[in-house]
């Protein structure tokens, strides 16, 4: 398993001269309290992860009745009864979800990128107020923008469709944040210059120079905002009436209310919520590569 | 690429080709950024300016039935100038849900930055073995969903099901109902807690990493423990980006709304409107009220923009201060 702060030697944002690696060796001793602490930490933030792990493995009846961290023997049937349930309208959630996170994330990174970096390398008038404008989104509790949503979307006959929960995705005023910090660090301004002075229009230095060299942080960008709109629950809940359309945390979310009457789909909701996590983290594993460190630092620094 | 590549090399060393006068450039230019921004501008209106506008819009309004409310224009929308909103003010269900949120969020900021804090700084211990692995898993849960974070911890607490009361009961001890009273507001703490502490340590690691080795090293002659070292220069340097993730954990705990809706039907405790949140969307969707609950949204949005500039504020003046010391 790589670290997360493999990014350090990678040629992101310039990175801060003295860092953990110019120290001095580590002597081969080990720091018994950091070590233990952090081993307590990381058993506390994976005991939910392994309890549903192991609870997915039990028949109905084995859940409540063998010790909890000991597996059973229901896996293949919890899935089968998944697959099962309503002519697997599970699978119709998770596409869904990796519909609306997919494509919203792409296209509000491209948004982010776009406006970060006009942000970012142009001076113009009214340049700070966007910004600061853009930024107080940031602070609009999310149903404050749900329920109005919701009311101008029925007026245009779009509520209970992809688009609605799509749409109000788009423009996340942090990812625009972040980009304009990264592309301020990533995007030299004689590069831009000797660009124009080549007589590339704006549009194509863009494009072509400038873009490719954010691309590593708009890949953190990418994950903020896939891992966001893939956890939103408020806003499908909201705008969704449709169970096809459901994204899998409403999804999830249904079947648990459904649930507490039916102790039998106790069983689905967890093999259900076991299967949820799954992407998410392979996601994670895969992406921590690009992922960069510096960037949330310098998001913090200035 | 490759062709663009090449034209620029041409342009740069003979040019032989006709360069745009500067002021062609510069006008270019000048509109260039609008039209970048012309997308996020235009999301930006859709989708928060109207709403916004349209929730202040409906908190003045009202339905007024005439008659018995039958027929077509029996209902109709009038100005209830500020009626919804000395209703809102006076409605002691929302004043509950803001203490409950209140006393909740006492409890989640301080033990999840505490605890983002202390791992943190164990990681940025010298030493310390198996980090890259814990910190990996101490972040995990930012990958998991509210709601699916909500419901694995609601399995946890029931009793049927969970390894807790399992070994309370084998050592014969009380078994308290999470789900309930005073132990409810621990048990939804807990979710957030264990929800954003990995995240928040990634932001503090992050900028422990940045500070200079010499620092330490010049401390270390001075004969500084690794304690002093870090209660005297680690935290003091890091405190920017603790008020950062401090502000960010207020506006997130204010905004409370999946975990509890979550917990809801595993236990009778969690009210429809146990957060200001719930009830606003409770009111909205369930009782169909549109005006009120976007009068308490509006109220609720106003609290918060004032906050956050009042503690943005106030950590300037912080930061000024400092700087002039």
């Amino acid at each position: 398993m790589s670290s997360l702060a493999v990014p350090r030697t990678e040629p992101v944002a310039d990175s801060t001269p003295g860092t953990a690696q110019d120290r001095p060796p580590l002597r081969r001793r080990i720091a018994l309290i950091p070590t233990v602490t952090l081993l307590l930490g990381a058993l506390y933030c994976l005991l939910p992860v392994a309890w549903v792990v192991i609870a997915a493995t039990k028949s109905g009846r084995e859940l409540f009745s063998t010790f909890t961290f000991l597996p059973g023997t229901g896996f293949a049937g919890n899935i089968r009864d998944l697959d099962a349930y309503r002519d697997g309208v599970y699978w119709q959630w998770m596409g869904n979800s990796a519909l609306y996170a997919g494509l919203g994330a792409l296209l509000s990174t491209c948004v982010s990128a776009i406006s970060g970096y006009a942000l970012a390398i142009y001076r113009f008038r009214g340049r700070e107020t966007l910004f600061n404008v853009l930024l107080a989104g940031v602070l609009m509790p999310p149903v404050i923008l749900a329920v109005p949503q919701y009311l101008l979307l029925a007026k245009a006959d779009l509520t209970d469709s992809y688009l609605s929960v799509l749409l109000p995705q788009i423009l996340f005023p942090y990812g625009v944040y972040l980009a304009r910090i990264y592309a301020a660090a990533a995007v030299p301004a004689d590069v831009i210059e000797a660009g124009r002075m080549d007589g590339a229009s704006e549009w194509r230095i863009f494009t072509r120079i400038a873009l490719p060299m954010m691309i590593p942080g708009m890949v953190t960008v990418f994950l903020f905002q896939f891992v966001a709109i893939w956890n939103n629950f408020l806003l499908p809940y909201i705008m969704l009436s449709d169970d096809e359309k459901f994204p899998i945390t409403l999804g999830l979310f249904t079947l648990l209310e459904q649930g507490a009457n039916t102790p039998a789909l106790y069983t689905l909701v967890i093999t259900g919520a076991l299967l949820a996590v799954f992407p998410l983290v392979v996601l994670f594993l895969v992406i921590q590569r690009f992922w960069s460190l510096d960037l949330l630092s310098g998001a913090v620094k200035s | 690429m490759r062709s663009t590549a090449r034209r620029w090399s041409y342009g740069v060393k003979g040019a032989p080709y006709a360069h745009p006068s500067p002021t062609t450039t510069l006008k270019r230019a000048r509109s260039a950024p609008y039209l970048f921004l012309l997308p996020a501008v235009l999301l930006f209106a859709l989708f928060f300016a109207l709403p916004i506008g349209y929730a202040v819009w409906l908190s003045f309004r009202k339905v007024k039935v005439s008659g018995l409310g039958l027929g077509s224009g029996a209902r109709n929308e009038v100005w209830a100038g500020l009626e919804n909103y000395t209703d809102a003010l006076s409605d002691s269900e929302l004043l509950h849900g803001t203490l409950r949120v209140l006393g909740y969020g006492c409890i989640v900021v301080p033990v999840m930055l505490g605890l983002a804090l202390l791992f943190a700084l164990m990681l940025d211990s010298e030493k310390v073995r198996l980090a890259p692995v814990t910190r990996l898993a101490i972040f995990l849960p930012y990958a998991i969903p509210g709601v699916v974070a909500a419901l694995l911890w609601g399995f946890l607490y029931l009793p049927d099901v969970s390894p807790f009361y399992f070994v309370l009961d084998r050592l014969g001890m009380p078994q308290p109902d999470l789900l309930d009273g005073g132990p409810l507001f621990v048990a939804l703490s807990n979710i957030a807690v264990w929800g954003g502490t990995g995240f928040n340590m990634i932001v503090i690691y992050t900028s422990l990493q940045a500070i200079p080795a010499e620092v330490y090293e010049a401390a270390k002659l001075d004969g500084a423990t690794p304690l002093q070292i870090a209660l005297r220069i680690k935290i003091p340097m890091v405190s920017p980006s603790l008020v950062l993730t401090f502000f960010f954990s207020i506006i997130a705990t204010l905004q409370v709304f999946n975990e509890p809706t979550t917990l809801k039907p595993l236990t009778n405790s969690v009210s429809t409107t146990w957060s200001p949140l719930m009830k606003v969307h409770r009111d909205a969707f369930g009782e169909g009220d549109i005006y009120g609950a976007a009068a308490q949204a509006v109220i609720i949005a106003f609290a918060t923009l004032l906050l956050s500039f009042g503690f943005l504020r106030a950590a300037n003046r912080r930061q000024k201060q400092e700087a002039a010391r």
